[in-house]
This record gives C-alpha cells, sequence and structure tokens, in this order.
C-alpha cells in the first residue's frame, strides 16, 4: 500500500489526475454536473452559467496574472471587447453563435497583442497603471462609439440556435458553457504544464534570469497577453449570449478588480484555484443575500439593512485577508487539508 | 455708361467688407484668446486640486515603495467626516483640524493593521491589498454615508473673482495656497527634519536604515499618518469644489496620472504633473467635447500610457536600475 505520493518520472508529477481516486471523484462530478438541467431547478443553471464565464475569464486572468506574473487591472476591457464583437456580429450580420463566439475571442487577443508590445518594457506597478488605463479607454469607446455599439442604450443579442435547433432556452446553453470551460480549462492546464507555461513562471519568477537560460521575452510575454485575452473575449461572448443584454456598465474597472480577486482568493498561479475562486466568488453574493434575509427575519432590527454594496465590500475584504493570511488561496488550503488525509497518520 | 458709376460703389462696398471681415477677425482672435486664457487659469485650478490629491501618493511612495489605490477613500472619508463635523454645529477650522487629527489616527490603522502584514511581500500582492482596501472601504462608505449628493457648507466666498476677464472661485484660489504651502512645508520637513531624513533613509533602504537606528515600523506608521492627513485635506477642498458623495475618491484616479507624469518619488514633481493633468484636461474639454462627448476624462489616461510608453519613471523620477 503506498503511504504517501511517490513519484518517479517527471511524466508522473505533471500529470492531471494523479490517482486514480482523483479521476473516480472526477467522473461523479462530470455526471452531476452534465445531469444538472435534467433536475436542478432554472436559477441553478443560471448560476453555473455565469459562474463558467468567471471561471474561462479567470483563467485568462490568471495566465497573464498568476502564471507570467503581469499585473493587469484591464481584463474587463477584453471581455468587454469580446462582448462586444459577438453581440454586434450576432445582431447586426446575423452571424450563428459558434462563430461569433470564437471571433470575439479572436478580436480580443488582436487587442491582446496590441497592448502587450507596448507594455514589454513595464513591469509590477507600471503595468497596473497602464492597463488599467487601457480598461478606461475601452470603457469610454464602448460608452461613446453610439453608432457601434449603441452607447448606454445597450445592445441586445438574438437567441443563439444551432442549425435551426434553438439553444436559446437557458438549460440547452448550459451544454454550450460546459463544453466550452471543459475545452478551455483543458488548454490551459496543457500551457500551463508545458514547455510555454513553464517559460511563463520563469518570466513571473525572474525576467532578467528567464532570458538568461533562454526564453525569448517579447514572445512569451506577448504570447500571455495575447492567451489571457483571448480567453477574456470567449467569456464575453458567452456573456453576452447568457444575458442577451449587454450595457458599458457591466465593464467597469470594478469587474476587472472582481476578476483579480477571483484569483487571488483561489490562488494564483493555479488553474483549479482559478475555477474555485470565480465559483465561490460568482456564488458569494447570494449567499451574503440569504444570509442577510435570514437574519433581517430573526432580527426585526436587521430587517432591510442588504445593500448591493455588502458585496463590493466583501469582494475587497476577502482580497486583503487572503492576500494577508492566506497567500496560496483556496486551493492552497484544499490542497494542504488534501496532502494531511492522504498523509494521515503522518504529519507529511 | 459710366465705368466709375459702377465700379466705385462696388469698390467701396468691397473696402467696406474687408473693414469688416478685419473687425471681425479682430474680435474673434480676442474671444478666443480670452476663451484659451479662461481654460488655462480653469485647468491650473483644477490642477491644483489633483496635485493635492498626487501629493499624498508620492509621500506613501517616497517613504515605502507602496502605490496606495486607497488613497481616493481616504480623502472621501475625511471629506465626509468633515461635513459630519460642520453640519454637528462646529467652526470650519476646528472640522478641519479634528479631521485631520482622526485622518492620522486612520492612517495609523491603516498601516497596523493592513500594510504591515505585507512588509517582505512581492509588489503585486502589496498593490492588491491597497486595491481590496480602496473597494472595501468605498463600499462602505457607501453604506454608512448613502449615495446622494451633499452640499459641503462652504466658509469661503462664493462670489467669483473677476481678472481681467478671467472669472476664478476663492476655492480654487485657497487649494493652490494649500498646495504651495505643503509643498514648502514637505521640503522643509524633508530637507531638515530628522524625522524627514529617516524618512528619506528609510526610502533609500531599509535594511541600511535599520542599522543606522531608525525604527522602520515607525517610519512607515508616521507616513501613512501624514499622507492620510494631507488627503483629508484635500478631500475637504475637493468636496468643497465639486459636490460631495462617494464619486470623490474618483479623483484620485486622475492623480495616477499626474504622479506617473511628475514621477512617482518627486514631490515637486506631483506638483506639476497635477497642473499639467488640469490644464490639458480642460483645454481637450474645452475644445474637443463638443465633438466628442466626455473626451475630458479620457486625456488623463492617455496621458498616462504615453508617459509609460516614453518616460516610465516620469519628469522627475529616478529610473529604475535593476541588479541581478
Amino acid at each position: 500500500m503506498r503511504s504517501k505520493t511517490f513519484r518517479e518520472t517527471y511524466r508522473e508529477d505533471i500529470r492531471i489526475f494523479q490517482t486514480i481516486w482523483v479521476r473516480f471523484w472526477f467522473v461523479i462530478f462530470a455526471v452531476l454536473l452534465l445531469s444538472l438541467p435534467l433536475w436542478a431547478d432554472p436559477y441553478i443553471i443560471y448560476m453555473v452559467n455565469i459562474s463558467g464565464i468567471a471561471v474561462i475569464a479567470a483563467i485568462g486572468l490568471n495566465i497573464l496574472t498568476g502564471l507570467t506574473g503581469q499585473i493587469s487591472l484591464g481584463h474587463a476591457a477584453f471581455v468587454a471587447l469580446g462582448a462586444y464583437t459577438s453581440a454586434i456580429l450576432a445582431s447586426r450580420y446575423e452571424f450563428p453563435f459558434w462563430l461569433a463566439i470564437p471571433i470575439g475571442g479572436i478580436s480580443a487577443a488582436f487587442f491582446g497583442i496590441l497592448l502587450g508590445f507596448p507594455c514589454l518594457r513595464l513591469k509590477g506597478l507600471y503595468l497596473a497603471m497602464a492597463t488599467m488605463s487601457f480598461g478606461v479607454v475601452v470603457e469610454y469607446g464602448v460608452t461613446h462609439w453610439e453608432s457601434v455599439t449603441m452607447g448606454v442604450r445597450g445592445i441586445s443579442v438574438p437567441s443563439p440556435s444551432l442549425f435551426g435547433y434553438s439553444l436559446g432556452d437557458p438549460n440547452r446553453f448550459f451544454y454550450v458553457t460546459i463544453l466550452l470551460v471543459s475545452l478551455l480549462t483543458l488548454t490551459a492546464k496543457n500551457i500551463s504544464r508545458s514547455r510555454i507555461g513553464r517559460s511563463f513562471i520563469a518570466i513571473r519568477d525572474r525576467d532578467v534570469a528567464a532570458e538568461v537560460i533562454g526564453v525569448n521575452l517579447t514572445r512569451y510575454k506577448v504570447m500571455a497577453f495575447a492567451i489571457s485575452s483571448f480567453y477574456g473575449g470567449i467569456a464575453g461572448g458567452l456573456y453576452s449570449y447568457v444575458t442577451t443584454y449587454l450595457h458599458p456598465e457591466n465593464f467597469t474597472l470594478l469587474l476587472s478588480i472582481e476578476y483579480i480577486a477571483m484569483i487571488i482568493v483561489g490562488g494564483l498561479g493555479s488553474i483549479l484555484g482559478s475555477i474555485i475562486g470565480a465559483v465561490f466568488l460568482t456564488v458569494m453574493p447570494d449567499i451574503i443575500k440569504g444570509v442577510a434575509d435570514f437574519l433581517g427575519r430573526q432580527l426585526p432590527f436587521m430587517q432591510g439593512l442588504y445593500d448591493e454594496e455588502w458585496n463590493v465590500a466583501a469582494f475587497g475584504l476577502l482580497i486583503m485577508i487572503f492576500l494577508i493570511a492566506e497567500p496560496s488561496g483556496l486551493s492552497g488550503i484544499w490542497t494542504r487539508i488534501k496532502t494531511s488525509f492522504r498523509n494521515w497518520p503522518f504529519t507529511y | 455708361m459710366d465705368e466709375r458709376l459702377v465700379i466705385r460703389p462696388l469698390m467701396q462696398r468691397l473696402s467696406l467688407r474687408q473693414g469688416l471681415i478685419q473687425v471681425w477677425s479682430n474680435s474673434i482672435l480676442n474671444e478666443s484668446l480670452t476663451y484659451f486664457l479662461q481654460l488655462v487659469i480653469s485647468g491650473i485650478a483644477v490642477g491644483s486640486l489633483y496635485a493635492l490629491a498626487a501629493l499624498g501618493f508620492v509621500l506613501i511612495y517616497k517613504a515605502t515603495d507602496i502605490m496606495n489605490f486607497a488613497h481616493g477613500e481616504a480623502m472621501m472619508i475625511g471629506a465626509f467626516l468633515c461635513y459630519a463635523l460642520i453640519v454637528a454645529g462646529m467652526p470650519f477650522y476646528l472640522a478641519i483640524l479634528l479631521t485631520t487629527a482622526a485622518a492620522i489616527v486612520f492612517g495609523f490603522l491603516t498601516e497596523r493593521l493592513v500594510l504591515r502584514p505585507m512588509i517582505g511581500e512581492p509588489q503585486f500582492a502589496v498593490v492588491m491589498v491597497t486595491i481590496g482596501l480602496s473597494i472595501f472601504l468605498r463600499s462602505l462608505s457607501g453604506i454608512v454615508f448613502g449615495h446622494d449628493n451633499k452640499v459641503f457648507p462652504s466658509p469661503f466666498s462664493q462670489t467669483s473673482i473677476n481678472f481681467a476677464g478671467l472669472v476664478l472661485s476663492p476655492t480654487h484660489l485657497w487649494a493652490m495656497a494649500i498646495s504651495a504651502l505643503l509643498v514648502i512645508g514637505f521640503f522643509i520637513f524633508f530637507q531638515y527634519s530628522r524625522q524627514g531624513l529617516a524618512m528619506r533613509g528609510v526610502a533609500n533602504d531599509q535594511d541600511t536604515a535599520m542599522l543606522m537606528g531608525i525604527s522602520v515600523k515607525r517610519v512607515f506608521a508616521l507616513t501613512w499618518g501624514i499622507a492620510f492627513a494631507v488627503a483629508a485635506v484635500a478631500g475637504i477642498f475637493l468636496a468643497n469644489v465639486m459636490v460631495l458623495n462617494i464619486g470623490i475618491c474618483l479623483v484620485a484616479i486622475k492623480a495616477f496620472p499626474a504622479v506617473i507624469l511628475g514621477g512617482l518619488e518627486s514631490i515637486p514633481g506631483a506638483i506639476i504633473g497635477g497642473l499639467v493633468i488640469g490644464v490639458l484636461e480642460t483645454l481637450v474639454g474645452g475644445y474637443l467635447d463638443q465633438t466628442l462627448p466626455g473626451v475630458k476624462d479620457l486625456t488623463a489616461f492617455v496621458v498616462l500610457f504615453f508617459v509609460l510608453m516614453v518616460r516610465p519613471y516620469g519628469l522627475f523620477g529616478k529610473p529604475e536600475i535593476e541588479r541581478v
């Protein structure tokens, strides 16, 4: 009987499913997830759709910020670019959704490369500033270029259909979301454990040293920007189909900060972390609202105290708490619990 | 028919028209010059407020190497506190003093609870902590103070000063005077006082400063206290000029371009950066707002982006040299 994880080869070390049990639980999880539309109520389906979008965007940001170490305060801009590209293609030129979403991703990636090149010489704080101003510029463009984006009137998106089969029902579009989430998660996982991912990590840890051992900084930094913004764009495209209505107010600096909160709470540089963090922070506002409602019913003086602002305050508080107390995030906690159970009764 | 009869009136009319054009274009020139000067003056007025906001950023960055994204929230909370004190019936000057004192305590607390645990962490984490603090404080203030606009009971005269056709409000003049005073004060503080020297030492090299017997922790706490006090004063002036609401903290985002333009470590740089951003923004607003509505608010960020591309360390900052 094996008492602890013991690996003999590198291939074994980077395997996605480390043990047979991981595979087993994963299959059960997948079956439960795929059968959701059969038994869950519409609210849960909606939450899964929204969480899936957040997962894609968060994975994208994590590739750029967590793996490559390039701070981005403008991720919402890429989501906006993808969302608006898909929405305009779908509503005005009647593109089918399976073309509109990838084109949205590609257009976001194009802008990512465009931003990536001038940002090559910036890092840390300065990069955060540059990406933030990019976010502000995109937000301005989306709000004021009314002939294209409809400005503050918002743009509505036609419901998607595949070869005449309507996917407008969230129960059906659910499978599109799940398919894209799984595909993109697998891609990200493979990127992170391949040569590209190792180059990203080398750049994060010390860019000069990475260049010395032969990592092409220009190429990999721009690549990180492109991949990250592509993910953001795809998330945006999905978002436009799930909510069916886009408004510039959905894509402010606050959204960028929410994505950052997701990867910090989930765990920087970890794909599993992005998933946990994105789902956790998407569900959290409803948990807070539920708790507030419950307290309001129990204690009369708490009634009506709930405010949307509580959610934002919780985002801020979570960012601070995790950075101060648990920098490796929820995925770090998860790994620790898992290892301590696996190695029981030994401590490590 | 005599030729002169036809031509002379025509000539007369032509010359008359030319004269008219002359007069007309003269007045246009005059008017446009006045308009331009008025824009520059209001730009300097707005810029002096940005400069006041930028000053606090530079203070913290200079001593602790942290970019404080929660600075705008410190300004806003200072303004709201002062407003509450005045509404409660306190005279303005006492209210300002009390607010400043409270801001210093608030700065100490922030440093102790949020920033001190982050000493030694990577810069990314520290930046993110201040961003988290910023949205936390902002939404908390939204809950506590509400979202409606309040009119700040201004102690300054509301009649604007008219100087040769250019209009300026006394509040802006006060803001300029206060920022000038603060700059001189900080210059003297950093140049001649023991604490100022200690701050510069810590900014230069924390380990060496510690070896020289400087308490780095105390310097950090002091810096945050002073910076929050400056923020509160800036916030009070902003509330005098604008309406008082949660949106005041967004002015701090405008102060980023000012700080980057001036150079992150330079106090005179912050002032000049603030003024330049203010003037540019007002000029763009005055000339381009008709064609591109709202482009005024974009100016600062476009400037920020280009400064970062061309000269990331700003006009007066030190270029960062990295040792491998």
